[in-house]
């Protein structure tokens, strides 16, 4: 794999990971608990996809073969995401989708921390503008954990079951393969080693406050997303997101 | 037939024309600062977009135009929609194919909105942010937000996110009045 391989490869991964999660919070719009809930879930989910929309425009460019932002977007399968497996999990009740949240904006606001420094101008200043809103979701996801956690006994025990239940997926966003460690290595990507140590840092920090368990750093965990082996919850995602651009490509307005 | 009334596309035609007398040339680089300043943001149309603090920089040798704007947030809808009424706003002052460059760096702030836009929100009712967005901590303490329709200082967050991207929802526990914050990023 070239360096630049590597970097495609690494920017094809956090458009996905934000167009994804960006998705799922959009479905629901319509359906959350509270309207203060709603505004948020689809803030949030609006910064992520304008931010994949910066790491796709990029990659774009630098993928050089004809395909704009909303191609790499809307026409590539399955096997050809990139994401993060835990963004394509399924919303559940509200404590699954803030601890998917929690689990994603601490990994989220590290990265982009990071690569505000890196050595590639584009990702930095892409980076710059992200970290300001990660920080924003970060600070408001840890507050909901917090509350659920310490809050009534079925609230602790809904999201001690989130925790349970999506701990299996939080490997794979610290757990470096050969393109994390050819970003680290080229001066833009996070140092493994250190993105490790702040995410559980901040997790069992912030699990501690909102008395939870958090499972062991070592337990089995599912791989894959960011090779483009996927859940079964992908392809529904694509299928509905996809639809419109591949029923009609020529439409310019929808 | 009756008399050809204008539809709203002959409109936009017409302002994409540039007017028969104008003389842009004569503009200074000042005169197109304050033509800019009287853009309104078209989320928050209490503030131009210079004021907003997201016309960056432009460059003007009297035939040709460039405008640096950045956006207030990455998925921010309305950016596309401040590139036109800039240019369009550029258009009907004469100046022809005026370039509007996305810039991204330096990040916008709310610490870019000017004072007089501070007052200018806070006159809307929208409470304008507090502070420095450089200080604001992670997983700091509330801040204090003042009401902009009775001054007091007794408020309450409702929700850290609201109408738009760059808004919160805040209540005021005086007069009892719920109000936008231009949340402090």
């Amino acid at each position: 794999m070239t360096e630049q391989q590597a970097l495609q490869n690494y920017l094809l991964r956090l458009a996905d990971s934000d167009m994804i999660l960006g998705q799922r919070l959009c479905e629901l719009c319509g359906k959350a608990p509270a309207v203060e809930e709603e505004l948020a879930l689809m803030n949030v989910a609006l910064d992520l996809v304008g931010q994949a929309r910066n790491w796709y425009e990029y990659a774009a460019e630098l993928i050089d073969d004809g395909r704009d932002a909303d191609k790499l977007c809307f026409l590539r399968d399955a096997h050809d995401y990139r994401n993060l497996l835990l963004v394509e999990q399924p919303n559940g009740d509200y404590a699954v989708t803030m601890a998917r949240q929690f689990f994603f904006d601490v990994w989220h606001y590290f990265t982009m921390k990071s690569l505000e420094n890196a050595n590639d101008e584009r990702i930095a200043n892409i980076a710059a503008k992200a970290v300001k809103e990660a920080t924003y979701h970060l600070r408001r996801s840890s507050e909901w954990v917090k509350r659920m956690g310490d809050g009534t006994e079925e609230s602790h025990r809904r999201i001690q079951d989130a925790f349970d239940l999506l701990w299996r997926f939080t490997g794979e966003l610290v757990t470096p393969d050969d393109t994390d460690h050819a970003m680290f290595k080229a001066g833009i990507g996070p140092d493994p080693e250190q993105l490790k140590k702040d995410w559980f840092g901040m997790v069992r920090e912030v699990a501690a406050q909102a008395t939870l368990t958090t499972g062991a750093e070592d337990a089995w965990m599912y791989m894959g997303g960011k090779k483009g082996v996927h859940t079964e919850h992908l392809g529904f995602i694509l299928a509905e997101m996809q639809f419109l651009p591949r029923a009609y490509p020529d439409a310019t307005t929808w | 037939m009756t008399e050809h009334e204008p539809s709203s596309v002959d409109v936009l035609i017409a302002s994409d024309r540039v007017p028969a007398n104008a003389h842009p040339e004569l503009l200074t680089e000042e005169a197109i600062w304050e033509l800019l300043d009287k853009v309104l943001d078209p989320e928050v149309p209490a503030v131009s977009v210079v004021e907003l603090g997201i016309v960056r920089g432009l460059s003007w040798d009297g035939k040709h135009l460039s405008v640096d704007v950045t956006p207030t947030y990455s998925g921010c809808p309305a950016t596309e929609l401040i590139e036109e009424l800039i240019a369009e706003a550029l258009r009907a002052a004469g100046i022809r194919d005026p370039h509007i460059n996305r810039v991204l760096t330096p990040a916008w702030t709310t610490d870019w909105i000017t004072d007089e836009g501070r007052e200018k929100l806070r006159v809307f009712g929208i409470a304008p942010p507090q502070g420095s967005a450089s200080k604001m901590s992670l997983l700091g303490a509330d801040e204090v937000v003042i009401c902009p329709l009775c001054g007091s200082e007794h408020t309450e967050r409702i929700s850290e996110f609201g109408s738009t991207a760059c808004k919160a929802l805040y209540r005021c526990r005086d007069c009892l009045e719920p109000f936008d914050y231009f949340k402090c990023i």
